[in-house]
């Protein structure tokens, strides 16, 4: 556990040091009525040897981002900065950055061994090195059977490791990977996931990650960006974007939550209280940011598995009845339709032998674990 | 066809009886494709087959006196494609005429397809990178030369390259040349014509190649350090070269058997085949060399496409 922890901190040290930074980007795509703000003012720095995720939904800026790190599209305004350079206007065959395409992208003519080792041979490396290259690349994504064969001749999972291993044959300084496994079915999703995360962690190359999928952006990043409309809402390790989600935006799209409206008291010992429909108050977290005073009506959310039902109304935070029992098999998710108004959803683990024995219409009280609340910043 | 009769035994009631509804059924299946196959047939013995073996026939026939042809054997018009026999010292020798021209017809034809490929990659490849309004005009105005009849063009031209046209009298004005240079009846204007008429032929495959080319391969070849040089050798010429190579056939074939262009340009001194052979039917009155030559000029056209086909074939085996 400690030896653990070491590792962490190392790698947070490391990481402390930054590889590519964003800063005040915004780039504005067609003229007049077609003129659509892509990106609006972004800043970010993402750090080295990091698995940075940008994940939002379509149209929200995340891929326009990577082009410019890219170089493929260049910024209206703002500088992108790798280790501390000014690269903006530099063409992307100057960049030291490679990218995996959403669809690979694996140039038809040439063969695997030909597709890896064309960066290198671009950058004018001797025929032998590229070859000990090739080798290493082919071993590293596990293919090195396939050397020889056609890129039409190789399966969807077999191509992406193609693209993998050609992106990082030329060892860039950073590696830029667009959704490239959306195309890949569940199961290869999830085994490319593994193998993305083993790949980061043998090259100890700053990955930069673009996804839809909040899921794939929970379990393999170190931080996660997330985007809207252009602007970034929240940076943060996964469990903050998770657990202390700063927007409703972030909040709705990663995983599920209750939405309540509560009044915003003075700090109890130091800790912020709000005020709940039901009258009871409950400590809460606060955002970064928030601009919502004493006595206030602000946000809050409070994710299903946070809070619990319970028997007595009385006892708990809130108080409703059961409206639907859903059964999934590792947890049971109860709809309570609150007195106050609104539903709000209550995710319990189902453990053997212990029946809940709730029913459809039962008058149940809602508990909340310790710090499940979170206020937002809207 | 063994396995459709196979799966017919098994779907009938008794062993005997249903081989003999297969048969039937089989040599039904035969007769209709027969039927439905000979309007293409007949159209193809009456257009291409008929008429070839009557050249093929002509070639070795005795030439008539006033043109046409007289019903005797005779190698001569296959002999006097290359040989012939010396007036004075009647001794077999080459015939240069005819040896320049094949020459110059094959010079000119391969000249016409690597100037057309020259100008007609860029020119597709600007085509096919516009906007898509745009992209359709260009096109538009590239086809409009087919409107105007091809005599006219070639004319159009001539008046071009004449000693006081205005290509002469810009380059005087300009100081690059003391008096007019003689570029009409050339083998130059024969060229310049050629590549003018027939470009269109080589734009077109090419931007239909341009347009399917996915212009992510080449942000991945950019991504992968190629310069511009590199791109272009490396990414983008070896995924048009299928439209390259189809735009090749379209225009050394055509050029090959060219008449109009040479007749006009070339003055009637500087002939290509197609010349040659309207001479024979014509003033030269010998249909059968005339025919020998033709035959010869679909040779020559044959091997082309066969090379075509080979380099075509191992295209596709290498896209897969």
């Amino acid at each position: 556990m400690r030896a653990a922890n070491g590792a962490a901190d190392d790698a947070a040290a490391k990481r402390a040091e930054t590889a590519v930074e964003a800063v005040g980007v915004t780039k504005v795509f067609g003229q007049g009525e077609e003129r659509v703000v892509a990106l609006d003012n972004v800043s970010i720095a993402i750090g080295e040897n990091e698995f940075f995720t940008l994940l939002g939904p379509s149209g929200c800026g995340k891929t326009t981002l990577l082009r410019l790190i890219a170089g493929f599209d260049h910024s209206t305004e703002g500088r992108i900065l790798l280790h501390g350079n000014d690269i903006s206007a530099l063409p992307p065959f100057k960049r030291p950055v490679n990218t995996v395409f959403q669809n690979y992208a694996l140039f038809p003519h040439m063969t695997v061994a030909g597709n890896i080792g064309f960066g290198l041979e671009m950058l004018g490396k001797p025929r032998p090195e590229i070859d000990a290259r090739v080798d290493e690349m082919l071993r590293l994504v596990r293919m090195g059977e396939l050397k020889n064969r056609e890129t039409s001749q190789i399966s969807g999972g077999q191509q992406q490791r193609v693209a993998l291993a050609r992106a990082l044959a030329p060892a860039p300084e950073v590696l830029l990977l667009d959704e490239p496994l959306s195309a890949l079915d569940l199961k290869l999703r999830k085994e490319m996931q593994i193998e993305l995360k083993r790949l980061q962690h043998e090259t100890g190359i700053t990955f930069i990650f673009v996804t839809h999928d909040q899921e794939e952006a929970l379990t393999m990043s170190d931080r996660v960006a997330v985007m809207n409309a252009g602007r970034v809402l929240q940076v943060g390790a996964p469990r903050d974007i998770y657990d202390r989600p700063a927007e409703r935006f972030v909040a709705n799209f990663i995983g599920d939550t209750n939405f309540l409206q509560a009044e915003l008291l003075a700090p109890a010992k130091g800790r912020p209280r709000v005020k709940l429909p039901s009258g009871k108050t409950v400590g809460a977290s606060l955002p970064d940011g928030i601009n919502a005073a004493r006595g206030d009506t602000v946000s809050i959310v409070v994710r299903p598995e946070h809070a619990e039902v319970v028997a007595k109304p009385s006892s708990g935070l809130l108080s409703g009845s059961l409206g639907n029992i859903v059964y999934f098999g590792t947890d049971t998710h109860y709809h309570v339709n609150l007195d106050t108004g609104g539903s709000f959803t209550v995710r319990m683990q189902n453990l053997r032998g212990s029946e809940s024995g709730f029913a459809v219409g039962d008058k149940v009280g809602i508990a909340f674990k310790p710090d499940a609340v979170q206020a937002l910043r809207d | 066809m063994a396995i459709a009769g196979t799966q017919r035994t098994s779907l009938a009631a008794t062993g005997q009886n249903a081989a003999e509804v297969a048969a039937e059924a089989e040599r039904r299946d035969i007769r209709s494709r027969w039927l439905l196959s000979t309007p293409a047939l007949v159209i193809i013995t009456l257009a291409a087959v008929g008429p070839l073996l009557i050249v093929a026939i002509y070639s070795f026939l005795t030439p008539g006196d006033y043109g046409n042809v007289v019903w005797r054997f005779n190698t001569e018009g296959w002999v006097g494609v290359v040989l012939q026999k010396d007036i004075f010292s009647d001794q077999w020798q080459w015939v240069d005429a005819h040896l320049s021209i094949f020459w110059r017809s094959v010079k000119l034809s391969i000249l016409t397809t690597l100037t057309t490929v020259l100008v007609g990659v860029p020119t597709a490849y600007f085509i096919a990178t516009r906007p898509g309004r745009w992209r359709d005009v260009w096109l538009f105005l590239i086809t409009i030369p087919f409107w105007t009849n091809l005599l006219i063009r070639t004319y159009a031209i001539l008046d071009l390259l004449r000693t006081e046209g205005p290509v002469n009298t810009t380059l005087v004005r300009l100081g690059i040349v003391d008096k007019p240079l003689q570029l009409m009846f050339t083998d130059f204007a024969i060229g310049f014509g050629m590549t003018y008429v027939y470009l269109p032929l080589m734009v077109l495959p090419i931007y239909a190649s341009i347009e399917k080319l996915d212009f992510r391969l080449v942000e991945a070849g950019y991504d992968l350090y190629a310069n511009r040089w590199n791109m272009f050798w490396r990414i983008i010429l070896p995924l048009v070269k299928p439209g390259i190579i189809a735009g090749s056939i379209l225009v050394f074939i055509p050029s090959l058997g060219a008449y109009v262009t040479p007749r006009v340009l070339g003055g009637g001194k500087n002939m290509m085949l197609g010349n040659l052979i309207d001479l024979q039917f014509g003033q030269g009155r010998n249909w059968p060399l005339g025919s020998a030559l033709s035959i010869t000029l679909m040779v020559i056209v044959m091997i082309a496409l066969l090379y075509y086909v080979r380099v075509a074939s191992a295209e596709r085996r290498n896209y897969g």
